[in-house]
């Protein structure tokens, strides 16, 4: 045995399992960027409905936050909230809410989003629901009216003018229950009732852009919630593009169901996901009591997430299956 | 033109610019080499010299009768010091003859040259590839001659020759495509003949176009042998990848290339094949890529067999700042060393030296966010979240269920992963430990 063996002892360098570097992206740079990218549909929110919204925003953000930094305290776990994900569970239930609640409504909202929808399981990473989605619906069945006073947005386009004496509600609402349908343009712009960030399509779809580009999200999810209600709603001979510009589901489909957390990892998993949501929410949206169906499909989806990993993993590479 | 390429990868810096464009270097004669008896996948060799001999440079000084071994030879001329256990890259020890350098490297009366291509016949050309120690060049050291021999009532049709060399950093092979061309072409004509093949397909990443031009150049007019460009992306070099790649082959889930007819081959190993014919020298030397931030002058050293690490590093100038990892192989599925007093052994294709800066990512670990990214990059189609879970749990049964054993360590889910999870480590402890049981249970 020769003299070697002691350079073992050198302790200068790392010696660490392969691979030996990372990736530049990390967890708390794509939860930065999801809120980037709802920048733009927070502001149209607040454009089009003032300042209260704006206020909306900032109690659901900083209640959320609160409510994650003060359960860690509590349970003596290690204070996160600089990974952002509470802030961006905070502003997607904010720019899913009417800009009409009064200030608490938020609060609680956000208190339920963090403290059981996603502490009650574990904390980042382990929430089956999508957290914002299911405070939305806590506050939907407990408040069921202040959750549904609508207003039009402050810039009045010249359409919505014979409509004024109308009780305001929202473009599926008022074909669902008056046959009114909302011009394209209108609903496409956003000049339309409906939660803070949801009603503004470019908003949207800007901020979906810039997460596709950065890589944080693919069209999977997507594209087969969006087709599927168009050609659902085609199938129902209902207007397709009526029922894809309208309500939630432009937000819905590019924030809510592309989580990560809560929806499947697997590709067929995805598409199977996001043709669900679709399914759902136009059987919602044409048979349900209520006019709008996104938030509770992805809910519905989220629940069948662990299945749909399970049955639809990848056929790995080399793998041979066989024939019956 | 549609570059070839298989599913799933991932796109990593190359990090290939501080050395792709400067010739390789013959390496100063080290004063000692210490040559492992052990550098190859297979049967350890016994020492066939003792202490206080002398010996030539291709002299033959370990060899073992078992079926899958490779001799070593001599990398240099002089008097064997010691034979004994000495640390190897990864922390191994291993019984090495270590031989003082009398600085004449006189050649072996072994070394002549053993004939032509076309006059040896391929039992002739696999011994002479046996005899001269060659092993898999590319990292995995698998000896040549056994794979070119096929397994009972199995053949092969086709010759892949791998030139992708797809690990950031890595330049050695590049460098030989341009430095080497037709050596590689004679070798890979020796490998066709010996593996009884028509056709050779040779895989160059599409980053490397200086390469493929002087390979095509190289093989113009030689029938049966075509140039493929592949898509740059990791992990194309890797064998199951590469095959699909070029052949649209899938090695089925746990078996070898030539259950497709196939056989894979590095582009140095080609090379190496050439100098055994035409010159009679065994392996005794390599190309190593010398690399990183914290090299002051990183370049390609052809380096003898044995020589430590740590004199490949101050040949090309020392450190510039302390490196916070020392690795043997590539970033991301080399070997990190804990000592720069390791020899280059055969499967040696590079030495980097990372800063802090370069490797800090690791030091945090988040919970998973489950964003699907190590699903989209795996090249075997896996699942690595599932994997590493049910291994960090000990539940070792479902991870086998997972499919663990299929996994390549590519190192590509731990590289994308934004939460930093030590996957591959993980999916490591999995397969050892299913391997283990199954051990047990025969
Ligand atoms: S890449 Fe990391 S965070 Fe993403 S699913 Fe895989 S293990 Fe989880
Ligand atoms: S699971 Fe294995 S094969 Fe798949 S990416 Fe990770 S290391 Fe590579």
């Amino acid at each position: 045995m020769a003299g070697n063996v002691d350079s073992m002892a050198d302790k200068r360098f790392i010696v660490s399992s392969s691979p030996h570097w990372r990736s530049p992206v990390a967890t708390p740079q794509i939860m930065r960027d999801v809120i980037i990218a709802l920048l733009p549909a927070s502001v149209m929110g607040i454009i089009f409905f003032k300042l209260h919204a704006l206020l909306i925003i900032l109690v659901s953000v900083i209640f959320a936050v609160l409510t994650e930094a003060v359960i860690q305290k509590a349970l003596h776990k290690p204070v996160t909230i600089n990974d952002y994900s509470a802030a961006v569970a905070g502003l997607l239930l904010a720019l899913v809410l009417p800009p009409t609640v009064p200030l608490w409504i938020p609060a609680i909202g956000s208190i339920v989003a963090i403290g059981i929808a996603k502490h009650v399981f574990g904390g980042l990473g382990q929430n089956p629901f999508n957290p914002a989605l299911i405070g939305r619906a806590v506050l939907l069945a407990s408040w069921p009216v202040l959750m549904t006073r609508w207003v039009w947005p402050v810039s009045q386009a010249p359409w919505m003018q014979g409509f004024d004496a109308l009780t305001t509600a929202t473009p599926l609402a008022l074909l669902k229950l008056s046959g009114i349908k909302t011009p394209y343009a209108a609903l496409f712009f956003g000049n339309v009732a409906g939660c803070i960030g949801e009603t503004s399509v470019p908003a949207i779809l800007l901020g979906a852009l810039y997460l596709i580009w950065r890589g944080h999200i693919t069209l999977r999810i997507p594209g087969y919630f969006i087709g599927t209600v168009a050609v659902l709603s085609a199938l129902f001979r209902q207007d397709p593009l009526f029922h894809v510009l309208a309500g939630g589901l432009m937000l819905g489909a590019f924030f809510m169901a592309t989580d990560y957390v809560s929806t499947p990892v697997t590709p067929r998993g995805q598409a199977l996901f996001g043709i669900g949501c679709g399914v759902l929410t136009v059987m919602i949206r044409l048979f349900g009591g209520y006019p709008e169906g996104v938030c509770y499909a992805i809910l519905i989806m989220d629940a069948a997430t662990a299945v749909l990993d399970k049955f639809t993993r990848p056929r790995r590479f080399g793998e041979v299956r066989r024939s019956a | 033109m549609n570059l070839r390429s298989f599913l799933g990868g991932t796109h990593v810096p190359h990090s290939k610019e501080a050395t792709a464009a400067k010739p390789i270097r013959e390496a100063r004669l080290p004063a000692k080499v210490t040559i492992p008896l052990h550098q190859h996948t297979g049967a350890p060799c016994e020492p066939l010299v003792k202490v206080g001999d002398h010996v030539l440079v291709g002299q033959k000084i370990g060899d073992s009768p078992a079926k899958l071994t490779a001799p070593v030879h001599a990398s240099v001329s002089g008097k064997v010091a010691a034979i004994g256990y000495y640390l190897q890259s990864g922390g191994r020890l291993v019984n090495s003859i270590v031989i003082e350098s009398d600085g004449e490297q006189q050649l072996s009366p072994d070394v002549r040259p053993r004939g032509t291509v076309e006059d040896l016949s391929s039992e002739d050309i696999v011994n002479i590839i046996r005899e001269a120690g060659i092993v898999g060049l590319g990292g995995a050291a698998f000896p040549t001659y056994f794979k070119l021999v096929p397994p009972p009532g199995k053949k092969f049709d086709t010759l892949v020759i791998n030139g992708s060399e797809c690990e950031p950093y890595l330049t050695a092979d590049h460098r030989i495509m341009l430095e080497r061309p037709d050596d590689i072409v004679y070798g890979i004509k020796a490998l066709m003949k010996a593996a009884r093949v028509g056709r050779a397909f040779v895989g160059i990443e599409d980053n490397k176009p200086d390469a493929i031009e002087a390979i095509r150049r190289a093989v113009s007019g030689v029938p049966g042998i075509e140039v493929v460009a592949l898509a740059t992306k990791y992990p194309q070099g890797a064998e199951k990848q590469l095959v699909k790649a070029i052949l649209g082959r899938e090695i089925p889930s746990g078996g070898l290339p030539v259950d497709v007819g196939v056989v894979v081959n590095n582009v140095g190993t080609a090379a190496a094949v050439a100098d055994a014919l035409k010159e009679g020298m065994p392996l005794v030397e390599r190309v190593v890529t010398v690399a990183g931030s914290c090299v002051r002058e990183p370049q390609n050293l052809r380096v003898r067999i044995g020589t430590s690490i740590g004199e490949l590093i101050e040949e090309c100038g020392g450190f510039v700042k302390e490196p916070a990892k020392v690795i043997i192989g590539g970033p991301m599925m080399g070997v990190a060393q804990f000592s720069l007093d390791v020899p280059v052994t055969k499967g040696t294709s590079g030495v980097l030296a990372l800063s802090r800066g370069e490797v800090e990512a690791e030091d945090v670990s988040m919970p998973c966010v489950r964003c699907g990214k190590c699903v989209e990059v795996c090249p075997m189609r896996l699942l690595p979240l599932f994997i590493s879970q049910r291994a960090e749990a000990g539940r070792f049964d479902e991870a086998e269920e997972y499919n663990a054993l299929d996994c390549i360590e590519c190192g590509s889910c731990s590289y994308i992963c934004p939460s930093r999870r030590p996957l591959v480590q993980a999916i490591r402890l999995a397969k050892s430990e299913i391997m283990a049981r199954r051990r047990k249970k025969q």
